[in-house]
């Protein structure tokens, strides 16, 4: 690997930037797959729906909502336990992440959409906390895993530098990663739990008693001043987590979760054992009675049916809509990122930009594509134009705040100029680390938008939960992880190119 | 210090695996529309089966028909309230299951397709061909009105699978969002519950310059209360028989208003025969 990062590499005196080539190759790959796939509009007439959505926002109704505050603690509380226990085994896995293996499990285990978690968790737990729970956790543990060690991988390498030989690691990692990195555990930490908020709620579409139960009712069926009154509920919680999240108060809330959570229901360790030995059995080896030449044959014609039919074309939906989502959220980063950034506004300013990202990235993509689904018909576009939306409204944030700690020179110059010639290269090594890292994220969610007929992988493990193939499910998530990783060691290879040209350009 | 162990251990066992000591009869339903305040709605139901069983009886509120079938079987929840698609399944799963009772408009339920205007599709008394090649939706996936009993229709008259006789099939996942879908235009068909429809038009949310009902299909059954076959055992000989007649006396409005239907009649499993031979046809059940 290490080699044919140097003999790949960026040799000395090539003048295109590399930043800027991989930039321009994303882009023309997007717009290629823009022509291929399936983006179209078509003319409509949405007024009717779109009038009752206005009504509902300008008469938000809070007491529309049964049990709405417990579905608000809830939506808290899940968020903060799943973050807690996420962080609790991810950070280990971190330490341990030059191993393949630790990389390949942590691909595997956040590969996994919440959502479906939380449905394989159903199975064996039923409609028990510990499901809610499990399902952030998990997959926040790998997500965890990965970005707590590529903070230390990126982290400024000039202090590594001056150390005197022989330095154990142990103190090189207390003295000098730790120190440098720590800042930024910490706003990403702050930034999963916000994360997690926002997943806790979606966790209610399966069921879960958090606020996305009631959106996702109140939204289907049109009920628009409850659905107002809960995302306005929502925008606050995530508005206000800077100031009701401190890393001492951590463990405070930790506790109240524990105490608020209604931890009913019973653990059956049969449900566990059937799931795992007998409901993801594909259908073939189920029924047979003897394993023999007709079963293997039956087992060959069920892989290939599930190849053709659903992984395959699932696969190629899911690249096109992820690669141009991709791209739109990186340029909407751009756009976004300046609006919460010191450099560029004052407080005023700043605030309005601070709102219109909460409510940008805290509506549900769900939500969004099914705005622009009325007004656009169905095709990729919609749901394109909402993840780049909300992924875009994430990343601006992340990097509007990464701006923060950025020291400028007493004559930098001034707005746009500023922008493009100082904050914009600076900080584009880190965009593109956040883009990067985003880009599995982004294929993660192409899975709920299967509601617009969108055949991603997403809508067809959908489709097995909802038929309770579990073997169909299984498989099709195995599919999908294999393909985050791919994503993922594609994403550590240009990060790894690219990192040689900042680390050049740091020296 | 063993002792202990041994002690601790056993009372963790007993604690696992032993039944409590009043046994909580519980119960799941969705209705087939307006899913707001689902406790106090379904509490009220709760309520009437404690009177009537002798029991407490509990109501849970879950979000799909899939993650109700999944309840029963892990024996969460020990009678349901499914559609017809999702009974069987249910049924399947938890061996001497069975099905007790429907509502009376379970016995003829029907399918309305619906079309936008702009298609130029008219009411028709048979099955609308021309509909190929426009875009369509169904309900939820795992629906038996908007999904199982609509492809099933589309199977048979086109013999091609929907998303080869429609230019994009979508699934609304709930029959408002459907209407909401054909009348904005978003979809150009779709397949939607009767009573749904009949409901919205009523209170007068669909407007019939844009979205109408193009075909009806034939009645078929739906939903219906399906009650575990370990229950007696449970609760004591006789139990399905008690549940079964509170339900089909169940006569508060009140009560019957929250599924919505106008009384329960008697129910078995042969009823939903039309239904696995159905779902096995078109890929749906094994």
């Amino acid at each position: 690997m290490t080699a044919s990062i140097s003999s790949n590499g960026f040799k000395a005196g090539s003048k295109p930037r590399p930043l800027l080539r991989i930039s321009l190759g994303f882009l023309v790959i997007a717009l290629v797959l823009g022509l291929l796939g399936d983006f179209e509009i078509t003319t409509l007439d949405p007024w009717i729906e779109i009038e009752r959505m206005v009504a509902g926002i300008i008469t938000p109704d809070f007491s529309a909502t049964e049990d709405l505050w417990s579905a608000v603690v809830n939506t808290v509380a899940f968020a903060i336990l799943g973050v807690a226990l996420g962080n609790a085994m991810g950070f280990p896995l971190a330490l341990a992440f030059q191993f393949r293996a630790v990389r390949i499990l942590c691909a595997f285990i956040r590969s996994v959409h919440e959502l479906f978690w939380a449905l394989i968790f159903l199975q064996v737990f039923g409609l028990t906390p510990l499901t809610g729970v499990l399902a952030i956790a998990i997959p926040y543990a790998g997500i965890f895993a990965k970005v707590y060690s590529e903070i230390l991988e990126e982290s400024d390498p000039a202090p590594l530098q001056t150390l005197p030989k022989g330095t154990s690691s142990i103190s090189t990692f207390m003295f000098v990663r730790m120190p440098d990195a720590w800042a930024h555990f910490k706003t990403y930490a702050l930034y999963r739990l916000e994360c997690g908020l926002r997943s806790s709620a979606v966790l209610g579409f399966v069921g879960l008693p958090t606020i996305g139960f009631h959106l996702e009712s109140a939204f289907s069926q049109g009920r628009y001043s409850e659905v107002t009154a809960l995302l306005i509920i929502f925008y606050v919680i995530i508005a206000t987590i800077r100031k009701w999240v401190h890393a001492r108060l951590i463990p405070l809330y930790i506790i109240l979760a524990l105490l608020v959570i209604p931890w009913t229901g019973e653990l059956a360790t049969s449900n566990l054992v059937r799931f795992f030995t007998y409901d993801i059995l594909p259908h073939p080896l189920r029924v047979a009675e003897t394993f023999d030449m007709g079963t293997l044959s039956a087992l060959g014609a069920w892989l290939s049916i599930m190849w053709n039919e659903q992984a395959l074309p699932g696969i190629i939906a899911t690249i096109i809509l992820t690669q141009v989502a991709l791209v739109g959220s990186g340029a909407l980063t751009l756009l976004f990122f300046p609006l919460i950034s010191p450099k560029f506004f004052n407080t005023f300013g700043r605030t309005t930009g601070h709102i219109f990202l909460v409510v940008l990235r805290s509506t549900p993509e769900y939500v969004l594509a099914l705005i622009f689904l009325l007004l656009w018909g169905p095709s990729m576009l919609p749901a394109a134009v909402a993840l780049a939306l909300h992924n875009g409204a994430i990343i601006g944030h992340l990097i509007g705040r990464y701006t923060e700690d950025m020291d400028l020179r007493p004559d930098s110059p001034k707005g746009l100029n500023l922008y493009a010639y100082d904050v914009l290269p600076r900080l584009y090594p880190q965009f593109l680390a956040f883009l990067f890292y985003r880009w599995e994220v982004i294929m993660r969610e192409t899975a709920i938008l299967g509601i617009l007929g969108i055949a991603t992988l997403g809508f067809y493990i959908d489709s097995a939960f909802a038929d309770l193939r579990f073997d169909r499910a299984m498989f099709l998530i195995i599919v999908t992880a294999i393909l985050n990783i791919g994503i993922d060691t594609l994403s550590r290879y240009i990060r790894g190119r690219l990192r040689l040209r900042t680390t050049a350009d740091v020296v | 210090m063993n002792f202990v162990k041994t002690l601790a251990t056993a009372a963790l066992i007993a604690s696992l695996s032993a039944p409590a000591f009043a046994e909580t009869f519980t119960f799941t339903a969705i209705p087939d529309q307006d899913d707001s305040a689902l406790k106090a709605r379904f509490g009220k139901i709760a309520n009437y089966l404690t009177k009537e069983l002798g029991v407490e009886v509990k109501y849970i509120p879950v979000k799909s028909y899939s993650a109700a079938v999944t309840a029963f079987r892990n024996n969460q929840v020990q009678l349901a309230w499914f559609g017809g698609l999702s009974g069987v399944r249910a049924r399947n799963l938890v061996k001497g299951s069975q099905a007790i009772a429907q509502g009376a408009e379970d016995k003829a339920f029907k399918t309305y397709f619906i079309a936008h205007t702009s298609t130029g599709l008219k009411k028709s008394s048979s099955f609308p061909k021309s509909m190929a090649g426009k875009t369509f939706t169904f309900g939820s996936k795992g629906s038996t009105s908007g999904r199982l009993m609509p492809e099933f229709h589309i199977r048979k008259n086109f013999k091609k699978k929907p998303k080869n006789v429609f230019s994009r099939v979508g699934f609304s996942g709930d029959h408002s969002r459907t209407i909401a879908l054909v009348q904005s235009g978003a979809f150009q068909i779709g397949a939607v519950n009767f009573a749904v429809w009949d409901k919205e038009l009523k209170t007068g949310k669909i407007d019939t310059s844009k979205v109408s009902i193009i075909w009806t299909t034939p009645d078929y059954p739906d939903y219906n209360w399906s009650i575990r076959g370990d229950a007696d055992k449970r609760y004591g000989g006789g139990f399905i028989g008690k549940v079964k007649k509170a339900l089909l006396n169940m006569n508060d409005p009140n009560l019957l208003k929250q599924f919505p239907r106008n009384s329960f009649i008697a129910a078995s499993n042969d009823d939903y025969a039309p239904i696995v031979s159905v779902g096995k046809e078109i890929g749906l059940l094994e």
